[in-house]
């Protein structure tokens, strides 16, 4: 230590003073995003080739089985081709027995789309320093958040417990709902797939919400406030509205094609 | 930006809200879900039905990704960053689904 000199000294002290703002150290911005939002961006991406895996297996998997070729009316389940979706998930509730094809899946659609549309306004709000706004959106987005997880609760609970009829299966038995192993609308991969695609973003939706009532807290706090930003807010909103993406191609590929 | 008073930040002067673009997107995503939604009623199953799902699943992904997600704002660097690698996964999905006609056929 007692090579260097006080000058030397002095310019350090200094230079440990204010960020270093010189191109290869550290004062750089590539993209022009800030350090956070471009590593939300390269997670979402790395995010997107998982599902992107999960969706492409189910085409793959889909292809490999036999097509249903008759008529949608005289449809009837069977282990021996692919089931439709719409019926398969045809059930709504409180509406016991009554046929409304893919109608709760449309509702729960709506309901993450639009919990897309109040985190963006929450970004917006946060944009403009409106504290009150960014709180009002944010809850919005948590209700609208937990509405759908508990929608899809719903979903499961009912493709688990199945239909009334069940299905007579080959060994002679009636079997009821689903599970990983047997199921009576199809082929065991297709329940199989839907309780690893939608569990899996599901459980995307899951840590959303949590992060949304971070975010909540931490501009009740007044923490971004002071930060002098609401980023945070925009980072997670990037992360909602991924998953609110990914369900759009988890609905057409799972219940629309 | 570097204000570090407990007092609000712009107290008195917060803008008025400029949310127009965020309905308009909205509704030209709740309108293409329609028109999947009737799609799949009113047409019936088949290799067109499903290109016409899948490209405006793709127009909804756009409306999505550049406008909720503001990348479309960001720069061409990041952009393409991001575009490139995601569609990539255009040829995973074809790839995979003729490997699974070709097992199919295998079997079958």
């Amino acid at each position: 230590m007692s090579t260097i000199s006080p000058t030397t000294q002095a310019v350090s002290d200094s230079a440990l003073d204010k960020p270093r703002t010189g191109t290869w150290d550290g004062g750089n911005e590539p993209f022009n995003a800030s350090y956070g939002k471009l590593m939300m961006w390269f997670f979402l991406l790395s995010d997107a080739f998982t599902f992107a895996a999960f969706l492409t297996t189910y085409g793959l998997i889909r292809h490999r089985y036999m097509a249903y070729s008759g008529s949608p009316e005289a449809f009837t389940f069977s282990t021996k081709y692919w089931p439709i979706p719409e019926k398969v998930f045809n059930a709504f509730p409180g509406l016991h027995g009554v046929d409304l094809p893919l109608a709760f899946v449309a509702l729960m659609t709506m309901i993450l789309i639009f919990s897309s549309v109040t985190m963006v306004l929450a970004v917006e709000a946060g944009h403009r320093f409106d504290k009150k706004d960014v709180q009002k959106w944010l809850l919005w987005t948590i209700l609208f958040g937990t509405v759908f997880v508990s929608c899809q609760a719903w979903e499961w609970s009912h493709f688990i417990g199945g239909t009334d009829e069940g299905t007579l299966m080959n060994d002679g038995t009636r079997f009821y709902g689903a599970n990983l192993a047997v199921n009576q609308y199809g082929p065991v991969l297709f329940a199989d797939l839907f309780f690893f695609i939608t569990g899996f973003h599901g459980t995307h939706v899951f840590s959303g919400i949590c992060l949304l009532i971070y975010c909540f807290i931490a501009t009740t706090n007044g923490t971004f406030e002071k930060r002098g930003h609401y980023e945070m807010v925009e980072k997670i909103g990037l992360y909602w509205h991924f998953v609110d993406l990914v369900w759009v191609f988890v609905f057409t590929f799972f219940y629309l094609v | 930006m570097a204000h570090h008073t407990s007092q609000p930040l712009h107290a008195g002067e917060i803008q008025k809200p400029n949310t127009g673009w965020i309905w308009k997107t909205f509704w030209i995503i709740t309108g293409i879900t329609a028109l999947e939604f009737v799609i799949a009623f009113l047409m019936p199953s088949s290799t067109a039905r499903n290109s016409i799902f899948i490209i405006l699943t793709i127009f909804k992904a756009f409306f999505i990704v550049a406008n909720f997600m503001h990348l479309k704002d960001e720069t061409k660097g990041l952009i393409w960053t991001i575009m490139i690698p995601m569609s990539l996964l255009i040829w995973l999905l074809v790839a995979l689904i003729t490997e699974g006609n070709a097992i199919h056929n295998a079997i079958f």
